[in-house]
């Protein structure tokens, strides 16, 4: 009986193509990711069957379990142009470096006069802010209702004049429409997200995107929980 | 590894001097290594990162004056605090009212499946027959994916189909009305709207809970 040969190649492959190939992966992920700002708040949505993603161009009112109001505009330049608006009505000054924070800011949950304090806190500090939420009283204090109509009105301004210049290069416009998007925890009492949505309704606003996690796990547990 | 190998050409000119005998190879492991790091960092990342949302519209206000119009299938939820839910079906009846009807009275349902699921659909019957139907016909390629939507939201707004009312008091939960919501469109209502309750079905309430 012959001894059986050992293979005489080297054992080692060439891995030159899963490599390359893992590094166009990590291309593509690092050209698509989009980060998502940290949120003054943590909020557990309620779960539906909705499978519909939430548009780009939104005006957003977050309220947490306390039933306290957030406010967040999603685009940015429409969110300074917001600030510089309240800026002058509610007479609160705000330096240039407040004003490059605010724009690197997602949502927040406190009175224009202490907005200058806010953005100069730190990421933890503005955790432990003592905050009521936006003030959202209809007859002493509109501050949520100023803040939406006048963001309302700057993102409408935005798509409007991109629109046009895009008609008047003869390009496809792509923009949508801003859309009043509500982030509620589940805890909230119901009328403190009613008072929410009457400051829209108030502006004749009447359609919303109700943020909402997708149907799963979640609905699961709380069921067991009862047991 | 993935290596560069290269055999250090130049060095010719001077005929005697000897090339480097160094191989030019370059370790590539820890780049190959990094590489991967950040590949799974970005997949674990990125993905689910889109909110879902629920769309929904509100009516514009009506003056007192106008009377609500005539609902023939209609159901009324009342949520309530503790995740409950009350319901009753048709027009609301005060007691002693002078057309001689029967007071209405609260029925308690659940959010389970086996609860408000089973009502809606048995009172949304038309709805669904007629859009199970249409979904037939989309599959047997008779109908166009557009005529579909048109035609099911048609049934959906027929007068035959359930129109619901949401109710809630202070003490019902921002989920539970989402539940509710979701749970109608889940069951093909067409026809619903969240509004505030009215002082009897309050009354009504307050007895049923205490």
């Amino acid at each position: 009986m012959s001894k059986i040969k050992m293979a005489k190649g080297s054992p080692s492959l060439d891995m030159t193509p899963m490599v390359d190939l893992a590094f166009l992966l990590v291309t593509f992920f690092m050209l698509t990711a989009s980060f998502r700002m940290a949120e003054p708040v943590v909020v557990d949505p309620p779960a539906s069957h909705s499978d519909k993603t939430l548009p780009d161009n939104t005006i957003l009112v977050t309220v947490d379990n306390q039933g306290r109001p957030y406010f967040g505009v999603s685009n940015a330049e429409a969110k300074l142009a917001t600030l510089m608006k309240m800026s002058d009505k509610y007479k609160v000054k705000f330096t240039d470096d407040q004003i490059r924070k605010f724009g690197g800011m997602s949502s927040f949950g406190v009175d224009i006069n202490d907005l200058p304090k806010y953005i100069d806190a730190s990421e933890n500090e503005r955790q432990k802010f003592p905050t009521k939420g936006v003030p959202n009283d209809s007859l002493k204090n509109p501050q949520l209702s100023d803040w939406v109509r006048y963001a309302a009105q700057e993102t409408n301004g935005i798509y409007i004049r991109e629109r046009d210049a895009a008609k008047a290069a003869g390009k496809d416009f792509m923009g949508e429409k801003v859309r009043y998007a509500i982030k509620a925890d589940g805890k909230a009492k119901y009328i403190s997200v009613k008072a929410v949505l009457k400051t829209f309704t108030d502006m004749k606003i009447y359609r919303f995107n109700l943020i909402t996690s997708l149907e799963g796990g979640e609905k699961k547990a709380t069921e067991e929980e009862k047991k | 590894m993935a290596e560069i190998a290269d055999d250090g050409g130049g060095h010719k000119k001077g005929g005697k001097k000897r090339a480097k005998k160094q191989s030019t190879r370059i370790d590539m492991t820890p780049m190959v290594d990094l590489g991967f790091l950040l590949l799974t960092f970005f997949v674990l990342t990125s993905t689910f990162s889109k909110p879902k949302s629920m769309e929904i519209s509100f009516p514009a206000p009506i003056d007192n004056q106008t009377k609500p119009p005539e609902v023939k299938n209609g159901i009324t939820l009342i949520l309530t605090k503790d995740n409950r839910i009350f319901y009753y079906k048709g027009q609301f009846n005060a007691p002693n009212n002078p057309d001689g009807k029967p007071a209405t009275e609260l029925s308690e349902t659940t959010f389970s499946s086996g609860g408000l699921h089973k009502i809606l659909l048995e009172m949304n019957t038309y709805a669904n027959d007629e859009i199970a139907k249409l979904e037939t016909k989309v599959k047997n390629r008779q109908l166009a994916d557009t005529a579909f939507k048109r035609l099911a939201m048609d049934a959906k707004g027929d007068k035959r189909s359930l129109t619901a009312l949401v109710k809630t008091d202070d003490q019902a939960t921002y989920k539970n009305v989402v539940d509710a919501v979701d749970e109608l469109n889940v069951c093909l209502v067409g026809k619903y709207v969240i509004v505030d309750m009215t002082a009897p079905e309050y009354a009504l309430l307050t007895a049923k809970i205490k």
